[in-house]
């Protein structure tokens, strides 16, 4: 058996999509500098090693109930044995343009539910704003005490064919994943430690820390001890598993609507000491359902009266009502006018490349094209709806074509991006199967902290581009290689609690029991 | 009952507490050193070392492994393997006053030692840990609810309790020197299992002084080391059948336990980080005093003679 086993027949000419970028091997200088020592520890490994492996990460990830639901489903999330690996270099530059496009998209978020001065100016048309689905103006007028409305964003890039990276889609509502990039991390360093010890890795555990400041410096001024919550839908929702993760390391309580209620525009909580009063709430519910007052009148997970309440400064709802209209697909496109206009800057990040089907000129060039481009919807979310059309059968075309000229503003249409490819475990071999990455970003009013790292989904079936969970999709565990330089944590060094001088006096060993010595052995024998 | 079985039951609390909380301490640091790439591994091994009384090795660079190694799998005395050969050579020799479901645990235990050591060599140390804290849990299960709560139960609760509270001194020790926002309070709080406890009292702000509040003083954590002194003291309490002192404590053991937990009921939250280093060194001789106490008081170990050459000189 050869050593390069693992990888044997990795590069096929013939594979799928084989002009994507390769995130491990260089078509001409063979492996990349960032995955050499990854490389080097992966290719003597025996393909049983691999599967014995990839065994102790499953059974490790169904005990720690690390789960997501399908269509009712509980399954692991299943993860890949062979991590991502992002530079320093590479990753400063991802971070500095994740932060930009946060600031630029608050901005605009405080514009639309203020002046909209933005729209004023002509900048972006006034319809482009009404006809999106998610503005919602009972949010409009509503301003949170420290101006930010994006406390948690996720921003899914993708790595094009050179290998930069450019933004797919913006979420700003409710972005998950987060909890399985901290435990996938976790459960790595228990399965795999001997990766782990050639490289510097930056740790990703303290998430929840940045979270409860930001959370907590978003309330009200007059409360002096805030009191956060996170509200879930519940325990059939799909991302429960990574609410309860974030209500657990934040050591807040984890609540469903009928905990909540609202007196007076404030917001209580029943709990068996009578009603405490709740300043702040981390929502993972969608908008429609948070107020059925505002929103819909049927909706059960949400608490009536929460909307006024937010609007009277009592409570503040991260993330804010109405964000939906800075991650609309079709406003996305707009974002380099955005960028420009509220911060005078250009996108550290490219968009990919896309056509509105809004515009009658595009449009045409869409409907013309519809065979080699995808459409996507403007609204979805989860790959639901998504047309390849270089996949599509000539009558799927024909129906999307009509979806397309019954509702224009609900479609765009980019070209086939080759996302790029990691080695992922597929059968006994490793393979090259496509990834995106979406890190996640923390604003606490002062700074955006973005966690070093991120969700790397993986398509797993060969050729696919479709990442998500709901199809099918994995994940990898994401590094960020630390900076060769970081010398900064020894310059922190402080002073300590007490001084470590260990006394090597007899209280420092430990006490052992009586034993046996020899001869009462040999006698009693 | 016997003082020979009496003392046996004592160690065995006591060294099945300390192979649970070694596992537990190792399984957390061996995952931050992987983990946290900021941390230097031949230190912080060294310093791990040290606080649990293990001469480290001189000369060679220690990392990851060899810390396991050397903690978690020689048979050297105060690494787990040894620890869990003790409580097994002492149960064996008190077979006849625990129940045979204990026996069999611990028994079961230590026969599992070289195939779990096998699988740890093979996929990583976290492996051999969860199966220490696991058995010793099982152990603890079943004592609680096999073992009447006679004078053996309350010599085997006493053990565990003096053990517990020098192992969480051993776990802050191998803190101290480390700067208030140092994320390595977080693995004093994880090897003690009070993560979620501590985030849940505290509304998830972690703040090194109020680690070592919680660890040292929380009236409710039973891992905390008020709580543990305070069930070695009940368990003394009822085992002193004597009649009842009047003036003072009667009892040696009893007199520095209460003291010592007094000095942590009645100290002002404030007042702990003050010398922290000689606070949780006083614990430690308290630790020991106390262990040589009890067996002065119960156990009557008498110096064994060899009476060769017994002839009188004159």
């Amino acid at each position: 058996m050869s050593p390069r086993q693992l990888f044997d027949g990795y590069l096929d000419p013939r594979r799928p999509h084989a002009g994507a970028y390769d995130e491990m091997f260089d078509p001409v200088d063979g492996v990349r500098t960032a995955y050499k020592r990854l490389h080097d520890s992966l290719e003597p490994l025996q393909p049983a090693d691999l599967t014995t492996r990839a065994e102790a990460l499953d059974r490790a990830l169904v005990d720690q109930g690390i789960t997501f639901s399908l269509s009712g489903e509980e399954r692991p999330f299943p993860l890949d044995l062979v991590p991502r690996v992002i530079t320093a270099a590479e990753w400063s530059r991802l971070e500095r343009g994740v932060v930009q496009r946060v600031r630029a998209l608050e901005a605009f978020l405080a514009d639309i539910y203020g002046d909209q001065q933005i729209v004023e100016d002509g900048v972006l048309p006034r319809r482009l704003i009404t006809s999106c689905e998610h503005f919602h103006r009972q949010a409009a007028g509503i301003a949170p005490p420290n101006g930010v409305r994006i406390h948690v964003a996720g921003i899914d890039v993708v790595r094009d064919e050179q290998g930069d990276f450019r933004v797919l889609e913006d979420n700003l509502r409710s972005p998950s994943g987060v909890s399985y990039v901290m435990e996938n991390r976790r459960t790595m360093a228990r399965v795999f430690p001997d990766l782990f010890a050639k490289h510097r890795v930056r740790a990703v555990g303290d998430y929840a820390v940045h979270l409860l400041r930001a959370l907590r410096a978003a309330a009200p001024a007059s409360a002096t001890d805030p009191n956060v919550v996170v509200l879930t839908p519940g325990v059939y929702n799909s991302a429960y598993f990574e609410h309860s993760l974030l209500a657990r390391q934040m050591g807040v309580e984890l609540v469903e609507g009928r905990d909540l209620f609202a007196r007076n525009n404030v917001i209580y909580l029943r709990t068996t000491e009578g009603e405490q009063r709740v300043d702040v709430i981390y929502r993972r519910i969608d908008d429609e359902f948070l107020d059925p007052v505002h929103f819909l009148p049927d909706s059960a997970l949400g608490v009536a009266g929460m909307v006024n309440a937010a609007r009277s400064g009592n409570v503040v709802i991260a993330n804010a009502i109405g964000n939906g209209v800075g991650d609309d697909k079709l406003i996305y496109t707009y974002l380099p006018e955005i960028l420009k206009y509220y911060l005078g800057e250009t996108p550290l990040l490219p968009n990919v490349d896309t056509y509105r089907c809004w515009l009658p000129a595009e449009q045409t060039e869409v409907l013309d094209r519809l065979d080699e481009l995808v459409t996507k919807p403007v609204e979805g979310s989860g790959g639901y709806g998504i047309v390849f059309g270089p996949d599509a059968s000539p009558k799927e075309l024909q129906a999307q074509r009509r979806r397309i000229k019954a509702n224009p503003r609900g479609w765009i249409a980019q070209p086939v991006v080759q996302l790029s490819t990691v080695p992922t475990k597929v059968g006994e071999r490793l393979q090259p199967r496509h990834v995106d990455l979406r890190p996640f970003a923390v604003n606490d009013g002062d700074d955006v902290f973005v966690l070093p790292g991120g969700l790397t989904r993986v398509a797993i079936p060969e050729g696919s581009l479709i990442v998500n969970s709901s199809q099918g999709g994995g994940s990898k565990d994401t590094w960020v290689l630390a900076p060769r330089a970081s010398d900064e944590d020894a310059e922190l060094r402080g002073p300590g609690l007490g001084t470590a001088t260990v006394k090597q006096d007899g209280a420092s060993t430990p006490e052992r029991g009586p034993e046996l010595n020899v001869a009462q052995q040999q006698q009693q024998q | 009952m016997l003082a020979r079985n009496a003392e046996s039951l004592y160690w065995i609390g006591r060294y099945v507490e300390r192979a649970d909380d070694t596992a537990r301490i190792l399984d957390v640091s061996v995952h931050q050193l992987l983990e946290d790439a900021t941390v230097d591994a031949d230190t912080a091994s060294r310093r791990l070392l040290s606080v649990l009384g293990i001469t480290p090795p001189d000369g060679s660079t220690l990392d990851v492994w060899g810390l396991t190694e050397l903690v978690a799998m020689s048979p050297e005395t105060g690494s787990i393997v040894s620890s869990i050969g003790s409580a097994r050579e002492n149960t064996r020799v008190a077979r006849e006053v625990v129940s045979s479901e204990l026996w069999q645990c611990i028994n079961a235990m230590w026969n599992a030692v070289p195939e779990r050591q096998r699988a740890a060599r093979r996929v990583g140390p976290h492996e051999f840990f969860t199966f220490v804290e696991d058995r010793a849990a099982m152990f603890a299960g079943l004592a609680d609810s096999t073992m009447s709560r006679d004078d053996g139960w309350r010599f085997l609760v006493l053990g565990r309790s003096v053990e517990r509270v020098d192992m969480i001194v051993r776990m802050l020790m191998s803190r101290v020197d480390d700067r208030p926002t140092s994320p390595g309070w977080v693995t004093v709080l994880r090897s003690a299992g009070a993560h979620d406890t501590y985030l849940r009292t505290y509304r998830g702000a972690l703040d090194a002084s109020r680690v070592v509040q919680f660890l040292l003083m929380d009236r409710l954590f039973p891992r905390s080391v008020f709580h543990a002194l305070q069930q070695a003291e009940s368990c003394l309490d009822d085992l002193d059948h004597g009649p009842a002192a009047r003036i003072g404590a009667g009892a040696e053991a009893a007199r520095l336990l209460g003291k010592a937990r007094s000095d942590l009921e009645f100290l002002r939250p404030a007042d702990l980080l003050d010398n922290l280093t000689g606070r949780l060194q006083d614990l430690q001789t308290t630790v020991r005093e106390v262990g040589e106490a009890v067996s002065r008081q119960y156990f009557h170990a008498v110096p064994w003679i060899e009476w060769n050459n017994a002839e009188v000189n004159l």
